[in-house]
């Protein structure tokens, strides 16, 4: 029997699961495959929705599912932490036990350390996990006045375009409640525009510039002053805040760094087509877990998954895997409560920014119902 | 002594690797870095020839050299501060 193992429980785990499970059924059915997820949470979490949880905009209850619900019932989930790979003899362990593979989807994602910037888990906020996200919430809610400063401390970080979306969230929100004359927003990005890529940039540089939102560039902070509330920076820098809401750094999991399959980061060396991770013909990295120079976002996680399926159902045939990942991603850009856009691009094509509407808003608020179809692999 | 006979301290080889992640890696490196070391960035990304000395003039370092070889340019950087 040939054994596929999948680490993590995120979008790209489940995804790469369920396409699995449907390319390989006749195989599941007749004991010649097994497909094995690894989770260390019961849940999945939708982390889009936490930009909307801190405007009280998604209940958190909403961006939870228990994984069991997401998967096709044919997959073998086991709910248990993964301590390393040890891929020269082909098996995971974990807390529980050994669990031998002929294919491994390394599915980890990646995580927020806002301990490598000195002061700022005294005096910062973000919203890139749960317990961030709720304290961020309540701070809002009692926001009276003064200023915001919205920080991205370093890069790659997940969602590149939900620090832009959460400036003009604010802008909206703060306007809704009749303060925004009193609240002053800061939004500071580590390279000499507001966004990685230009064309986004100046259309985001114009809309800040309409409603007031300050911007400061080639700004990368490498200390918070929790004592005077002040955000320092390499550049010799410093910027004052009532309110800090970081993006903090990011790095890949702790298990990819244990068992010595990432760089010093944690991002794993992986192909960025075959999306086979470098040294390996039997292991795949999907989403957030791979060095791959895309955007660390649901979508690309969802595009990878379809290649990584295809190959590795093609290798169980003995076929040669022929898909291939040309870096497509999409996302969407809210830029207030009642209007956004969205980008399409991959490695070849730059994104083209489509005008902002509300009917690409409702779009992304109706996603954010659906996006349980995405995991299971319905949409 | 010209650029390209400079011999850095730190070596970032970022070849391969797409705006921004070159200057990024910078970034980080000349954080940890002590004052007076010379790093030498290799990028096979031509926005980072122009990108990576704009940094450097802000965050008042010292750019020593620009060097393009043939597949990649080396941006050569003192920490001065």
């Amino acid at each position: 029997m040939k054994k596929i193992l999948v680490i993590g429980g995120g979008v790209g785990g489940t995804l790469v699961s369920n396409y699995l499970a449907d390319k390989l059924r006749e195989e599941i059915k007749n004991d010649e495959v097994k497909i094995t997820l690894i989770s260390e949470r019961d849940k999945q979490l939708y982390e889009p929705g936490l930009l909307y949880m801190i405007f009280n905009r998604m209940e958190e209850s909403e961006l939870f599912k228990e994984i069991k619900y997401l998967l096709d019932p044919m997959i073998d989930l086991r709910i248990e932490r993964a301590i390393r790979v040890v891929p020269e003899e082909n098996y995971v362990e974990t807390e529980k036990e050994k669990h031998y593979y002929d294919f491994l989807v390394i599915a980890t994602g990646s995580r927020v350390v806002p301990e490598e910037i000195p002061g700022l888990v005294e005096s910062g906020h973000w919203f890139y996990n749960v317990d961030g996200a709720r304290k961020l919430r309540d701070e809002l809610a009692r926001f009276e006045g003064g200023k915001i400063v919205v920080s991205i401390m370093g890069i790659p970080h997940k969602c590149p375009v939900a620090p832009i979306e959460v400036s003009f969230m604010l802008h909206d929100f703060f306007k809704l409640l009749g303060r925004r004359d009193k609240v002053e927003i800061l939004y500071t990005y580590p390279i000499n525009s507001v966004f990685l890529m230009q064309n986004v940039s100046s259309v985001v540089e114009q809309l800040f510039n309409e409603r007031g939102i300050k911007y400061k560039t080639f700004f990368n902070p490498i200390e918070v002053d929790a004592k005077n509330k002040k955000v320092i920076t390499l550049e010799g820098e410093e910027e004052d805040f009532d309110l800090l809401i970081a993006i903090p750094p990011h790095k890949g999991s702790q298990l990819v760094i244990d068992s010595g399959l990432g760089d010093k980061n944690g991002w794993i060396p992986t192909d960025r087509y075959t999306l086979k991770v470098k040294d390996y013909d039997n292991i795949y990295a999907v989403g957030d877990a791979t060095d791959i120079p895309v955007s660390k976002a649901g979508s690309v996680a969802h595009f990878e998954a379809e290649v990584i399926s295809e190959n590795i159902a093609a290798q169980i045939k003995s076929l040669p895997p022929t898909a291939r990942y040309f870096g497509k991603a999409m996302c969407f850009i809210e830029m207030g409560f009642d209007l956004a856009t969205y980008i399409w691009f991959d490695y070849e094509t730059p994104p083209k920014l489509v005008k902002p509407n509300k009917f690409i808003h409702w779009s992304k608020i109706a996603y954010n119902k659906m996006y349980w179809l995405t995991a299971r692999g319905v949409l | 002594m010209k650029a390209e006979e400079i011999k850095a301290d730190i070596v970032v080889d970022a070849r391969g690797s797409f705006c921004p992640g070159p200057l990024m890696e910078l970034v980080k490196t000349i954080k940890d870095a002590e004052v007076g070391k010379v790093i030498e960035v290799l990028s096979s990304d031509a926005s980072s020839a122009k990108d990576i000395p704009e940094w450097v003039e802000k965050a008042g370092h010292g750019l020593i050299g620009v060097v393009q070889e043939d597949s990649y340019w080396r941006i050569i950087v003192k920490k001065i501060k």
